[in-house]
């Protein structure tokens, strides 16, 4: 009885809230997300605010779990026939959501025949080049993207005696300031989260060395990891020896790295842009927000970094009327003060220069020093064959054997080129095998 | 001789075991089936694409050596479980027994954490274990030993051994601890008249009437290390350092549900059921025998 009264009580609730426009004939559009806590609070935000702002479409967003989770309710909702408009893959699901081709429908096709003809020009290549073909067509539309960056506790640097008015742009002088650090007793003078994110894609990316053939697996999936290279095996040996040396605490394969310099503990972290909110909030220290460091040996180095994060996909079987509708929201999304709302309160990249613009002529990054690092970063340069992004099939599992074979490194029972070795067979192992289930 | 009740009715037996078949034809035949079949295909995540490859997916199984390490690191997992939970739970259940003076407080908070979800299981003990805030982590460092589960794999082993084991004692326990006061009192109190010290008691009395109760509890844990620490596993160390807690039920849902490689997964779920049958089969046909009703 109770339960009735409650679930009454919802209802009359739910069609008070929706009741002004119930007398239209609304589209429904299911956007399934993977957005929790604060972060889904915002989305929210969004949906809401293009609700409010039309009345042909009513978007409902709702939240099923994490990444993985999110694209398991995809996938299972697909084959029941049941499947949402929007579905929210993050980075490593890429190659498995364009190699559906009956699954999916390019977003610069819904956007053309939704009548806002796609132009890749107003967008920021570094951040949509990443789901886009070759030619620049926009395939996914990216909703959340990051890239690494270095971050520092000013407070430790100056208690081991390093001048905080030049941080360290190469890793030999990480090196040093290393030194430093460990002489001044600093229990963990630096740690990293995601590893294989931030010290072997992106360190690929930033040096201009291949990651894979085929730019990376852009260009077709029957691309060859080749992340075990001189650069790469160079940087997994020097941290491999600071890690035996004390100077590189190994927190954990996630970012439980960053929950150990927000205490203050590290001297240095790599970590994603979208770390600095946590950074801000907890950080009872002065911190400052640089580019990763880079090795000034290789030619043409620094490049331009890569994202992490994930996009959003339009899924197949919809009526054209929703597509329309989908369209329109896209296009919301993509507008610059929705833009530059996201980037702000998340510390994610915006995707179009015009929302970089205006978040710059608020004076965010003035009144936020270091938020800015992340976007010039990217944009630094154009990007090459080799920093374009990623795109390899079962991803999650390569980054997983990366993680193990790092793991053997930093433990010592590895060298750097055995470890590299061994993750490169194993994950091209697993590419034919993707290659093969997706013919 | 056997008494033998015949029922006339020709329908009526079929018709009072109904539920319970469908029951199994719902719940395990037609998963099962539908797993039996997926292992024999290589298929994309949305199902667009499929091809029948016989053995295929169980032939890269049979070359893959990371695969007979899951197994062995299972073995290893799953014994140290069901000897911890059930050693503990025994010493426990005995010295309750004897407990005269606020019996039920003491079981109340013996059976407790039998009602944690594995998943806070392993939150719970991460985070006294965890290298850089933990609070037994500290201490230990304090005594001068390195704990780093991130990095090393024993330890890893051990913690969730620990975490897996410490949610077993409580249900082992209460198992026990009925089992112990089934035992006819006179029994015990003949031998002691007789002579026979404390542990000899145990060890001739007590322990082989408990046979039973043990015997379904090695049973039940087995299965319980095998199939439902996949959260412990999951909340603690996601199967690292390197793979040196990948149980294979963690390996099937890392394969499946994280890589979407529903064959292969589909493959290595067929195995594990094998291997379920057998060893239920073994302990039935073998070590039952050994045990006193």
């Amino acid at each position: 009885m109770m339960l009735r009264k409650t679930a009454l009580a919802a209802g009359v609730f739910a069609a008070a809230l929706t009741g002004a426009s119930a007398a239209y004939a609304q589209t429904e559009i299911q956007w399934w997300h993977a957005m929790g806590g604060r972060l889904g609070e915002i989305l929210q935000g969004q949906v809401d605010q293009f609700n409010a702002s039309q009345k042909d479409y009513k978007v409902v967003a709702t939240n099923k779990g994490n990444y993985s989770e999110t694209l398991n309710a995809g996938v299972a909702a697909f084959r029941a026939k049941q499947q949402p408009h929007l579905l929210q893959v993050y980075e490593v699901g890429t190659a498995s959501m364009m190699a559906a081709k009956g699954a999916i429908k390019p977003v610069y096709e819904v956007m053309n025949e939704g009548g806002f003809p796609f132009d890749p020009k107003n967008y920021l290549s570094a951040v949509t080049g990443y789901y886009s073909t070759l030619d620049g067509k926009m395939l996914s539309f990216p909703y959340n993207s990051s890239t690494p960056v270095m971050y520092v506790n000013k407070d430790l640097f100056k208690k081991a005696g390093i001048d905080t008015m030049t941080l360290p742009k190469t890793w030999e002088q990480v090196g040093a300031a290393l030194d430093k650090l460990k002489a001044a007793g600093v229990e963990c003078p630096m740690t990293v989260s995601w590893q294989s994110w931030t010290q072997l894609e992106n360190l690929s990316a930033y040096h201009n060395q291949p990651f894979a053939t085929k730019s990376n697996g852009m260009e077709g999936m029957d691309a060859q990891l080749t992340f075990n290279g001189p650069v790469q095996v160079k940087h997994i040996a020097n941290l491999g020896k600071w890690a035996k040396e004390g100077k590189f605490i190994y927190g954990g394969r996630r970012n439980e790295a960053a929950a150990r310099f927000r205490s203050g503990e590290c001297g240095m972290m790599f970590e994603s842009s979208a770390g600095y909110a946590g950074v801000k909030k907890e950080a009872k220290f002065e911190f400052a927000i640089s580019n990763l460091p880079y090795y000034a040996d290789v030619e043409g180095a620094p490049f331009n970094t890569i994202i992490g994060g994930a996009s959003v996909w339009v899924m197949q079987g919809h009526s054209k009327e929703a597509y329309k509708g989908v369209a329109q929201f896209l296009n919301f999304l993509a507008k610059p003060e929705m833009q530059a709302y996201w980037h702000q309160n998340t510390g994610y990249l915006p995707i179009t220069p015009a929302a970089y613009e205006l978040t710059k002529k608020e004076g965010f990054y003035d009144k936020n020093p270091g938020t800015d690092i992340a976007i010039i970063q990217m944009t630094g340069k154009a990007p090459t064959n080799n920093s374009k992004g990623l795109r390899l099939g079962s991803f999650d599992q390569i980054r997983t054997i990366i993680d193990e074979e790092l793991e053997g490194v930093w433990s010592g029972e590895k060298t750097a080129k055995v470890a590299l070795d061994n993750a490169v067979a194993r994950g091209n192992e697993l590419l034919r095998r993707f290659e093969r289930a997706n013919k | 001789m056997e008494k033998r009740v015949v029922f006339r009715h020709k329908l009526l037996p079929f018709v009072l075991v109904l539920p319970q078949l469908v029951i199994t034809a719902v719940f395990f035949l037609w998963p099962a089936s539908q797993a039996l079949y997926q292992s024999l295909l290589i298929e994309d995540a949305f199902g667009l694409s499929r091809e029948f490859v016989w053995f295929e997916n169980f032939e890269n199984l049979y070359n893959d050596p990371l695969y007979f390490a899951s197994f062995r690191t299972t073995a290893v997992f799953s014994i140290s479980v069901a000897s911890l939970s059930l050693g503990m739970a025994l010493v426990l259940a005995v010295m309750a027994d004897r407990v005269i003076k606020g019996t039920n407080i003491y079981r109340t908070f013996l059976i407790w954490p039998y009602a944690v979800a594995p998943a806070i299981v392993g939150v719970l003990w991460l985070f006294m274990f965890n290298p850089s805030i933990g609070l037994i982590a500290f201490w230990l460092k304090q005594t001068g030993y390195n704990w780093n589960h991130v990095l090393n794999g024993d330890q890893a082993m051990v913690l969730i051994v620990f975490a897996a084991a410490w949610k077993q004692i409580s249900y082992n326990f209460l198992f026990f601890l009925a089992g112990l006061q089934s035992i006819p009192k006179s029994l015990i109190e003949a031998a002691a008249i007789d002579g026979a010290g404390p542990s000899r008691r145990f060890w001739t009395i007590i322990f082989p009437l408990l046979s039973p109760t043990t015997f379904f509890l090695v049973v039940v844990n087995i299965v319980y290390a095998f199939f439902d620490t996949f959260g412990i596993i999951h909340a603690t160390t996601h199967g690292g350092p390197g793979k040196a807690t990948e149980t294979l039920v963690y390996k099937v849902f890392s394969d499946g549900f994280v890589s979407l490689d529903l064959g292969g997964s589909a493959a290595q779920s067929v195995i594990l059921m094998f291997i379920v049958i057998s060893l239920t089969v073994v302990q039935f046909r073998y070590i039952e025998r050994r045990v006193h009703y």
